[in-house]
C-alpha cells in the first residue's frame, strides 16, 4: 500500500504545467486534492512518472460569478469551500446538495470539484450534477483553450474530453434562477459512491412543467440523460400519474450493470423509487 | 518529536518557493505541532508515513491506507484531513497538528481528550487519534457546529469495538464543555 517512485513538482504558472505535461517521456499526470488519485496510488493501480501538481497556481484557485450570472469554479478549488459558498448554496443549491454527498468532510477539505469531474468515476456525484445543471468544461492544451459542454465531457468510465496533456482549468455553471431542483441517491453507507442517484432540475411556467433535466448516476459508464422522462413530465402538473409516466419512460432507458454492489434489478428499482421522489420534490421547489 | 511550545492558532505565511524541477526528492519546510520543521523527503512519501516513520509522531495510526477508515486524520492548517491521502511533499508551507500536540509531554488533557476518557469513547484506542482531532476541529470553531454537521464529521471515521454511542456522548460533552450546554 505503498506508491512506486515518481516525481513530483508544483508549477506555479498553468504555462510551466502544460509543458511538463506536453513531455511524453515524463509520463506525467495531474494532481489536485488527491482523494481519488493517491488511493490508485497506494494501490499501485496507477504508476506516473511524475505528478504536476496544480494547486499552487494562483489563477486556478479561485470561484466567482461572472456578469452574465454564470459560476465558475477554477481547477482548484476544494469541494469542501464550494459547499460552504453562500453563493454556491443560493444559485445552485443542486451542487451543494451533490457536494455534501462525497466521502467525508474529511475527504471535502482536500478533493476539488474539478478533480472529481476530470477523474469521473460513474458512481460520483459531481458527473451527474454538472449534466444536469448543464456545466461546460474549459479544457486548456498546448493546441489552445477549448470549452466542452457537459453532454460531451463525459466518454467512458475514468475517461473524459481531457486528453493526457490538458488540464480542465475551471467548470461553469450557468445561472438557474428559481428553478426546482433534487438531488437523491441510494449508498450503503453515508460518504460511499452511489449505487444509483438522480438528480432533476425543473422550470415551470404557470401549474406546468416548461423544461427538465432528469439525469442518472451508477447505471452506466457515464452519467445518463432521460430524455424520456423529460418529455412525460413536461406540460404537466406534476400529478402521481405524470410522474408515474416519467419513471416508467425512464427505465426503458435505463440499462445498469450487474456488480459486486448491485443486481441491475436492485439498481433500476431503486432509481425508480428515486426519481418519483426527485420530481416531486423539484416540483415542489419550483412552487 | 514533543513540542512543549503553545501550537499557534494563526496560519503561518506561507513561503513561495520558486519552481523546482520535477524530482523524486524535495526539501520541504513546514510546521508541525508548534515546530518548524525542514526534511527532505521522497515525492512519494504519504503524510502519514512522514509522520509517523520520519518524525517518530506514532500517535497518528493508520488503518486502511485509501481514505475509508479515518484513524490517520491529522489538522492541515486547521483543517481534518487524511494524513494517508495527502503526499508529504503537498504540505509545503503548512501547519500541521497531529493527536500528539493536544497534550503534551504532561502537560492536562484537552476538555476533548478528557470527554473521551470520562464517557468511555474508545475501546481498543485505534480509531482514537483521528475522532481526536475531528473533534478538536470541531471545538475549534466560532460557534457549536449543529448536529447534523457532527454527524456527517463523525461518519467519516470508522471504530470497530464500540458501536459510537459513547463516542457520540464523548464529542457532546466536548462540545458542552467548549460551548456550553444547549438544547440537543
Amino acid at each position: 500500500m505503498k506508491p512506486t517512485p515518481f516525481d513530483y513538482t508544483a508549477p506555479r504558472t498553468l504555462t510551466d504545467a502544460l509543458a511538463l505535461l506536453a513531455d511524453e517521456e515524463r509520463d506525467a499526470k495531474v494532481i489536485a486534492g488527491g482523494q481519488s488519485l493517491i488511493p490508485m496510488l497506494n494501490m499501485r493501480l496507477a504508476r506516473p512518472g511524475l505528478l504536476v501538481d496544480i494547486t499552487r497556481i494562483p489563477e486556478l484557485g479561485s470561484s466567482h460569478v461572472d456578469a452574465a450570472g454564470a459560476l465558475h469554479i477554477g481547477a482548484a478549488v476544494r469541494q469542501h469551500r464550494a459547499e460552504a459558498d453562500p453563493a454556491v448554496r443560493a444559485g445552485w443549491p443542486l451542487l451543494a446538495a451533490a457536494l455534501a454527498h462525497i466521502g467525508h468532510p474529511q475527504i471535502r477539505r482536500r478533493g476539488t470539484v474539478c478533480g472529481s469531474l476530470a477523474h469521473h468515476d460513474p458512481a460520483a456525484e459531481l458527473p451527474t450534477a454538472a449534466l444536469a445543471l448543464d456545466a461546460s468544461f474549459v479544457i486548456a492544451g498546448p493546441r489552445g483553450t477549448r470549452t466542452v459542454p457537459a453532454a460531451e465531457f463525459f466518454v467512458a468510465t475514468f475517461q473524459t474530453a481531457v486528453d493526457a496533456d490538458e488540464v480542465l482549468t475551471e467548470v461553469v455553471f450557468p445561472a438557474a434562477p428559481g428553478r426546482g431542483w433534487a438531488f437523491e441517491e441510494l449508498a450503503r453507507r453515508h460518504g460511499d459512491f452511489a449505487t444509483v442517484g438522480v438528480a432533476v432540475v425543473l422550470d415551470r411556467a404557470g401549474d406546468a412543467v416548461r423544461s427538465a433535466r432528469i439525469v442518472c448516476c451508477g447505471a452506466g459508464p457515464v452519467p445518463v440523460r432521460l430524455h424520456s422522462a423529460e418529455e412525460a413530465l413536461i406540460g404537466t402538473s406534476v400529478a402521481p400519474e405524470a410522474v408515474a409516466a416519467a419513471v416508467c419512460a425512464a427505465l426503458a432507458g435505463l440499462d445498469p450493470a450487474d456488480d459486486v454492489h448491485a443486481t441491475a434489478t436492485y439498481r433500476r428499482e431503486s432509481a425508480a423509487h428515486l426519481l418519483a421522489r426527485a420530481c416531486t420534490t423539484a416540483w415542489e421547489r419550483c412552487s | 518529536m514533543t513540542s512543549t511550545t503553545p501550537v499557534p492558532t494563526s496560519t503561518p505565511t506561507v513561503r513561495t518557493p520558486p519552481l523546482t524541477e520535477p524530482s523524486g526528492w524535495h526539501e520541504i519546510r513546514l510546521t508541525v505541532n508548534g515546530e518548524p520543521v525542514t526534511a527532505p523527503v521522497e515525492s512519494r512519501l504519504l503524510l502519514s508515513d512522514f509522520l509517523r516513520d520520519r518524525l517518530g509522531l506514532t500517535g497518528t495510526h493508520v488503518g486502511c491506507e485509501h481514505g475509508v477508515c479515518g484513524a490517520c486524520t491529522v489538522l492541515l492548517d486547521g483543517e481534518p484531513v487524511r494524513s494517508c491521502l495527502t503526499l508529504a511533499v503537498q504540505c509545503e508551507g503548512a501547519e500541521l497538528r497531529t493527536v500528539e500536540s493536544l497534550a503534551p509531554d504532561d502537560a492536562p488533557l484537552t476538555d476533548v481528550q478528557r470527554a473521551f476518557h470520562e464517557c468511555h469513547g474508545m475501546q481498543c484506542g485505534f480509531c482514537t487519534p483521528g475522532f481526536l482531532m475531528t473533534t478538536t476541529a470541531l471545538t475549534d470553531r466560532p460557534e457549536r457546529p449543529g448536529a447534523t454537521e457532527v454527524a456527517d464529521a463523525l461518519s467519516g471515521h470508522l471504530c470497530r469495538c464500540t458501536g459510537y454511542r459513547n463516542i457520540r456522548r464523548s464529542v457532546g460533552r466536548a462540545l458542552d464543555e467548549t460551548y456550553g450546554e444547549c438544547a440537543k
